[in-house]
């Protein structure tokens, strides 16, 4: 155990410590992004959000044609 | 019409939104003017006058500032500003600090360059500010991020829509950049001269990291911003693949901070670090291609709006440009290829594909959807002006990137050539002279672009004009039937 820590302490090790992190993360993040149905859905439907506020608009819109 | 937009005007602080995207245009054509004087006087160098103020020298780090950070600058802040409100559904979080960044901004920008004119510059590429304006910019760019992610924070949607992840990426990055690029040592209190708190080749590689992360992150990153809240929406349809943009975004931010190095192939610098750099640039090419289709793609089922709708074709232009150069760009990053292409005007010409291919096309397709909302007209003056604007644009840019393929291509062939006794086949001022023709083609080119830009501001003006006009003949009507 005592190893690990010499070996995470040494700042020769920087690089790849650095490069298994942000490889792991960065693969987490594709399998979340890509598995799952219901996330996928999830995901999807925030694509809407820009039009979002033009629906909510239109009742406003007619409200004040009226 | 007219209601609807009375509603969002309430609801929105769109006042702040006018006033930088009015700006943008003021230094828009400031700087591009800037730069194809500076391209004409490559090519005449009468030009100059003897004049030290407007020598190619002071004038470039004057257009550089000017498009980058005025132009590009003033048109995130507006576009942000507005996509935050919009897909927050809030208000703009501190009015006050909100103008302080704009006057913070133009302010600083308009000192900047006066000093360059007058000889002070800190001399660092794309960071030529003098000291005290990197400190007041700092503090201008920590309000920012403050509002910016208050305004999040207020936010009525659950979920924070992906254009604002790419604009608060851009916003940390900056900060981190502007801060350790700039630290240095003043001569004295009462000085605009200071020394930079590196040396050597750490020097270099602080100035590069800055460097090719301000085009990651101020001209890439933000810009995708703009892409992905202002395509769907003038598409009228939703980006091609929400989970696309989210690979983009976190690939985009992982791989960029590591890429700088290639501006310094061979240097001084460890061997490793310009390999390292290599490797990301091209390994760049997967998240910039992707986030490219995504954009495009959106466009899947409407293609016939590119043959109706000149914002659109703005817009397409502008990621296929955005395409081209970051294809170029890790091409140009193999140390075999950069041993050609470094020093020559093809780093010129690749840099303008960005540039004005890009980053301006974006910002000219997304300010024309913009600004006859933020003044709420139905439209702008005219199509045809847009229209004229984007074959201005677009010839001006191949004019441009053509002709310093041609100059920059040809000066790196020239100077690798060796005669059959092994000595070099040309001088350098036989380069300089082949150099010419492209020279004034690139001038051309510059003054195509200006000139569409020129439209777009007159065109921008008469939208206001006719939208202040319908307004007020809408009082008159309202009070006359209020009789």
């Amino acid at each position: 155990m005592s190893e690990i820590w010499a070996w995470l302490g040494d700042l020769g090790n920087s690089k790849v410590l650095a490069l298994l992190i942000f490889f792991t993360t960065f693969v987490g993040i594709v399998l979340y992004v890509y598995t799952g149905k219901q996330r996928k859905e999830r995901l999807e439907s925030y694509k809407n959000i820009p039009f979002i506020d033009d629906e909510e608009k239109k009742p406003a819109s007619k409200q004040g044609d009226q | 019409m007219s209601t609807s937009t009375a509603v969002a005007t309430e609801q929105y602080n769109y006042d702040i939104v006018k006033k930088f995207a009015i700006m943008a245009l003021v230094w828009g054509v400031l700087g591009m003017t800037a730069g194809t004087y500076i391209a004409s006087e490559l090519a005449w160098p009468f030009l100059n006058f003897d004049i030290p103020e407007i020598t190619f020298g002071r004038l470039r780090p004057v257009h550089t500032t000017l498009v980058i950070f005025g132009f590009g600058g003033s048109a995130l802040f507006a576009t942000s500003y507005y996509v935050v409100q919009r897909t927050c559904q809030t208000r703009l979080w501190g009015g006050p600090l909100a103008e302080f960044t704009f006057w913070g901004w133009q302010i600083g920008i308009g000192a900047g360059v006066v000093l360059y004119m007058l000889g002070y510059t800190q001399g660092r590429e794309y960071a030529e500010f003098v000291w005290p304006l990197d400190l007041a910019i700092a503090v201008v760019w920590v309000s920012y991020a403050l509002v910016y992610v208050m305004t999040l924070r207020n936010r009525s949607q659950p979920h924070i829509y992906v254009a604002n992840w790419f604009y608060v990426a851009f916003i940390l990055a900056v900060a981190l950049l502007h801060i350790f690029n700039n630290l240095a040592v003043p001569v004295s209190l009462t000085s605009l001269e200071s020394y930079s708190l590196f040396s050597g080749v750490q020097d270099a590689m602080t100035q590069w990291w800055y460097g090719h992360n301000a085009v990651g992150f101020f001209l890439t990153a933000a810009f995708l911003g703009m892409m992905y809240y202002f395509v769907p929406k003038q598409a009228g349809r939703p980006v091609y693949s929400y989970r696309l943009s989210i690979v983009h975004f976190w690939a985009l931010s992982f791989l960029y901070m590591w890429a700088g190095t290639h501006h310094l192939h061979w240097t001084a610098i460890p061997d490793w670090t310009s390999t390292l750099a290599a490797t990301f640039s091209i390994l760049l090419l997967l998240p910039s291609w992707g986030g490219m289709i995504n954009g495009i793609m959106t466009l899947s089922g409407a293609w016939d709006k590119l043959r109706t709708d000149p914002i659109m074709l703005f817009m397409i232009t502008a990621l296929s440009f955005y395409g081209m150069s970051t294809f170029e760009g890790p091409l140009m990053s193999l140390k075999s290829v950069n041993a050609l292409s470094h020093y020559t005007d093809w780093t010129v010409g690749h840099v303008h594909s960005g540039a004005l291919g890009w980053v301006a096309m974006i910002t000219f397709g997304s300010f024309y959807h913009l600004i006859p909302r933020l003044w709420g007209a139905k439209e702008m003056y005219s199509s045809k002006l847009i229209y004229t604007h984007f074959w201005l644009a677009t010839i001006g840019i191949v004019l441009y990137i053509a002709s310093m393929w041609v100059a920059g291509i040809g000066q790196g062939l020239m100077l690798r050539a060796f005669d059959e006794y092994g000595n070099l086949a040309y001088t350098f001022i036989e380069t300089v002279t082949f150099m010419h023709l492209p020279y004034v083609v690139r001038a051309l080119g510059g003054m195509f672009f200006v000139a569409g830009v020129l439209l777009m501001v007159y065109n921008t003006y008469m939208t206001i004009v006719q939208a202040k006009r319908g307004v007020a003949v809408e009082a008159t009507g309202a009070v006359a039937l209020a009789r």
